[in-house]
């Protein structure tokens, strides 16, 4: 397909989107999905058959609107409405609204700061698309900038948009991706390879999940650009098993892609052939380091590797390997389109651009939001989110999953970007928000962390095999009301030497909750050590008073 | 070269095997796509048994103990056979704050059975998953392959209850 | 692992304030050898490939914000290198105790008593005693084969078995299962020694095994003496193939 064929087909299919006099979007992404938003797809379909309303009225699926507290979500193009808890029985409601009057069915507030503070790029295409027809992508401009980069840009000048946009790695550690590209573009070797890492394993994260299932034509474009710019022709996509509809999805989208010409050999009739495979990892979140992700993809255990060398010199059998996450490659195509000048202004000095953050825990708007860097936490939990439900108080808000760290309230105005982030002990992450309220304990949420790591840990190395276990046992120690004061200065001992000695991140960053808790909230621990209580009454303190028992 | 190698035969007759086989063929009977391998047998005969192990082993000309290395470093696969219904109960930050040990427990008491576990009738198998990304509808259970949102630890038994036959499991 | 340098040089790097030269195909643990300088390493025996598990011989290296493994980075022009200070030796130590604490290793009834590798690194990083809570399983011991035994409760999960069976039997017996604190070493599916089918009986396993955790049949008490006396040759015939 070239830049005329694809104007004609997103001309045609935007006519067609036009020709629909009444077209309904439902939102199916995983939070509607489970709250029947399938089903009233269904309904809706069936009811506007039987009244007659088949011609005028069309019922498509789209990925997600964002506000999964208060799905299933309806929204009505010809009137410009969004409806929110609309179950299944409501169908007629819906259809009900188009001829007249909305009744019985509750109008959602597009003018609500969720909706309002947002800025999305990554998923600016999520509640627009059919993410199972390439048309409808292409309508919103897709394709169009890896047709451009073919035409008028050579590798280097890709290269150096990507740099001057600013962008960094959105899989946690924020390095400058326009780096790592030309790191790999100047590597010498017989093939190189692109891969997306698609195992969020971070839990209380699902940012890449939801650009993989609702636009993953958008990762294959990214990665296409991507591999033109370093010269790689063969690309993997590395996915979860626990995400089933993205693995369909993306393996739909492959194959669309083929079949229009827009990967495979000779895309767009020029000299340049890309091809994607898909691989299902297999439940271990280790695998989302780079070198463990490598010899996954290679059918091994996942252990990760001493580095250097980095993948960008010696990856995948050995060749150079450009590694970068879903959002990464998510957000390559706009600025391509829009211009790297234009991404840099977004966000801060230097940390540019947009991100995705999943907001969960206690909070009123869970959901998926995208917000420019630089945001403060205060208005993604209280303007964005909406606060803390049925008169909870805030706690702490839980950054970079269990490599990340807890933010307690006195740093709610501080910009998010990368540094700030890290000087308060925790990480940008791959997303994941989890708010807490006094409801939470500190410790729980710590030892939650270390079990974590402790199973995940791939037992390669002794300080991250042991030293997991070790800090596990004494945190449950303090959990159970049976540690020391010897006990809890012996754990804060092994939080330092498991993260300077450890090979990979997983093992570095394990000992970050633990850290980061006993930072903010020491008293908490103290209480549990030298009280026997826990001041949120969630842990069990089953030890018998003054009875250290050696557990 | 490969050709010229005498082909295994599969462990059984079953028809089934074809799957696997293609899976094999798809990635040129290379080694590295013993995870692929292994997926595909999960998929057709819902668990790993040790024929199967042997036959991928000799298929693709790896070694037996790098295959059972692999089998057992990634939690997805599973060695033993599964029950008829599957129960994965997500233990992600946001289900874990709002209470998903509650649901492991309330399955527990009812049907006497801990993760990885499969009740003796072989009905009912307890898993957890470390998160499904649904966390906004925290906390969440996935029912033979339905993502059930905000469930209470009663909810979750009585969606059990209500799968044909698992009232037994109980017994 | 390290893939070959094609195009060597030489180099001068400092080595705990002292300056030395070195081509950079030369691992920091090689060069520091060569000066007499001993880094503590378990997992790393010369002869087999390197993997950079055992975390002992993590140096610091100016400018470098991680420690890094000494038997893995590969020396570099201008390197300044530090192997052993106040704060390399607490780590060691440490490493060493979380071992300990790992498994159950009491010397007093152990075949390798006074010849094993673990105990001499107890004393060369001054570990007197084992001050993080014991996670010790109980495993079952593995005597089914008819000349070796495998003691897991031992295993230091070095894989220097799994590696010399690979690599130099070419059998690939041994290999890791399960993940994290719960890996063990098996052999082929996971079933007894003895009951191997790729198992040549060659006892490289054995003789490599840093502990008493792999052993003849038929030793006692502080009997078990390893003979790596074919290591060297190892070593001499990999660089000639490189």
């Amino acid at each position: 397909m070239n830049l005329e064929e694809l104007e004609s087909t997103a001309a045609h299919e935007r006519e067609l989107c036009a020709g629909q006099k009444c077209r309904l979007r439902v939102c199916t992404g995983t939070g509607c999905a489970s709250a029947g938003s399938d089903r009233l797809t269904q309904a809706l379909r069936e009811r506007a058959k039987e009244r007659g309303m088949e011609g005028e009225v069309t019922v498509t699926e789209v990925g997600c609107l964002g506000l999964c507290a208060e799905g299933p979500l309806v929204k009505v193009d010809a009137t410009d409405t969004l409806y929110q808890n609309v179950a299944p029985n409501l169908a007629d409601n819906v259809l009900d609204s188009l001829t007249g009057e909305a009744a019985g069915i509750t109008i959602c507030n597009e003018k609500q700061p969720f909706f309002a503070r947002q800025n999305r790029v990554v998923l600016e295409n999520a509640g627009h698309i059919e993410s199972d027809r390439i048309e409808s992508y292409i309508a919103r401009d897709g394709y169009r900038a890896l047709l451009h980069v073919l035409a008028e840009m050579s590798p280097a000048d890709v290269v150096a948009a990507i740099t001057q946009s600013g962008l960094r790695g959105r899989g946690g550690a924020g390095y400058p991706t326009g780096l790592k590209w030309s790191t790999v573009a100047k590597a010498n070797g017989p093939r190189k390879f692109v891969v997306c890492n698609g195992d969020e394993g971070d839990p209380g994260a699902f940012m890449d999940r939801s650009v993989m299932e609702d636009d993953p034509h958008r990762v294959l474009e990214g990665m296409a650009i991507a591999a033109y710019a370093v010269g790689a022709s063969h690309g993997y996509i590395y996915v979860r098993a626990e995400y089933p509809r993205a693995i369909k999805r993306l393996k739909t989208a492959i194959s669309r892609a083929e079949r229009q010409g827009l990967l495979g050999s000779s895309i767009a009739g020029t000299s340049f052939s890309f091809s994607i495979d898909l691989r299902v990892g297999a439940g271990a979140f280790v695998c989302g380091e780079e070198t463990a992700l490598i010899a996954s993809v290679q059918g091994n255990r996942g252990t990760p590797r001493p580095r250097p060398p980095y993948p960008a010199m010696s990856g995948l059998w050995g060749c150079p390997t450009l590694i970068n996450n879903v959002e990464t490659l998510g957000s390559i195509a706009p600025i391509i389109r829009c211009g790297a000048p234009w991404y840099a202004e977004i966000g801060t000095e230097k940390s540019h651009g947009t991100k995705v953050f999943c907001l969960t825990g206690a909070i009123k708007n869970t959901g998926l939001i995208e917000v420019p860097m630089g945001i403060t936490l205060r208005e993604i939990v209280f303007d964005i989110g909406g606060g803390i439900p049925n008169g909870g108080k805030f706690k702490a808000v839980q950054t970079g999953g269990p490599s990340g760290g807890c933010i307690p309230e006195q740093y709610l105005d501080m910009p998010v970007d990368y540094e700030s982030l890290r000087e308060v002990g925790s990480i940008m992450g791959s997303g994941g928000m989890i708010v807490m309220d006094e409801t939470s304990c500190m410790v729980d949420v710590a030892r939650f962390f270390m079990e974590f790591c402790m199973s995940e840990s791939c037992g390669k190395c002794i300080p991250c095999r042991v030293g997991t276990a070790e800090m596990y046992k004494l945190l449950t120690r303090i959990a159970t009301g049976a540690a020391t004061m010897n006990d809890l200065s012996k754990l804060e001992e092994l939080c330092s030497m498991v993260r300077e000695t450890s090979l990979c991140g997983l093992g570095q960053s394990a000992p970050n909750p633990v850290v980061s808790t006993l930072r903010y909230f020491r008293d908490e621990y103290l209480a549990h050590v030298q009280e026997r209580v826990c001041p949120a009454g969630v842990c069990p303190m089953t030890a018998r008073k003054g009875v250290a028992t050696h557990a | 070269m490969r050709d010229l190698l005498p082909k295994t035969a599969p462990p059984t007759a079953d028809k089934r095997w074809r799957i696997v086989d293609t899976a094999m063929k798809r990635n040129g009977y290379a080694p590295d796509g013993l995870i692929e391998t292994l997926h595909a047998i999960q998929e057709t005969f819902g668990y790993l048994d040790e024929p199967s192990m042997r036959y991928v082993a000799s298929s693709l000309r790896v070694p037996l103990s790098k295959v059972y290395g692999v089998a057992t470093f990634y939690h997805h696969f599973q060695l033993k056979p599964q029950g008829e219904h599957s129960c994965v109960v997500c233990l992600g930050t946001a289900c874990y704050i709002k209470g998903s040990s509650n649901l492991l427990e309330a399955v527990r008491t009812r049907f006497g059975i801990r993760s990885g576990e499969t009740t003796p009738n072989n009905k009912l198998s307890l898993l957890t998953a470390r998160c499904v990304g649904s966390c906004s509808l925290a906390p969440v259970s996935v029912l033979d392959g339905q993502t059930l949102p905000h469930l209470s630890p009663e909810e979750l038994v009585e969606a059990i209850c209500a799968l044909d036959d698992t009232e037994e499991a109980a017994q | 692992m390290p893939e070959t340098l094609t195009n060597t040089e030489v180099v001068t790097l400092t080595i705990n304030g002292q300056e030395v030269s070195a081509r950079t195909d030369e691992t920091i643990m090689e060069v520091a050898e060569e000066q007499g300088i001993r880094i503590p390493a378990l997992c790393h025996i010369s002869g087999l490939s390197d993997v950079g598990a055992c975390r002992l011989c993590v140096v610091e290296i100016q400018g470098s914000p991680r420690l890094q493994p000494a038997c893995v980075t590969r020396v570099s022009e201008g390197m300044t290198v530090t192997t052993h200070n106040d704060r390399l030796k607490a780590h060691r130590r440490t490493i060493v105790e979380m071992l300990f604490a790992e498994r159950n290793h009491v010397c007093s009834v152990c075949v390798s008593n006074g010849h094993c590798d673990l105990q001499n690194l107890a004393v060369e990083c001054g570990m007197q005693e084992v001050t993080l809570p014991y996670l010790a399983p109980s495993l079952q011991v593995d005597a089914s084969h008819k000349r070796f035994v495998m003691d897991p409760n031992r295993c230091v999960m070095c894989t220097r078995c799994v590696r010399v069976c690979d690599e130099i039997e070419g059998a690939h017996t041994w290999d890791i299962m399960g993940r994290g604190v719960d890996s063990r070493v098996i052999t082929d599916l996971g079933k007894p020694w003895g009951e191997s089918d790729t198992c040549t009986s060659c006892g490289k396993c054995v003789q490599v095994c840093p502990t008493g955790a792999l052993f003849e049949k038929g030793v006692s008490v502080a009997e078990m003496t390893k003979r790596r006396q074919f290591l060297p040759y190892l070593k001499t015939m990999r660089e000639v193939q490189k």
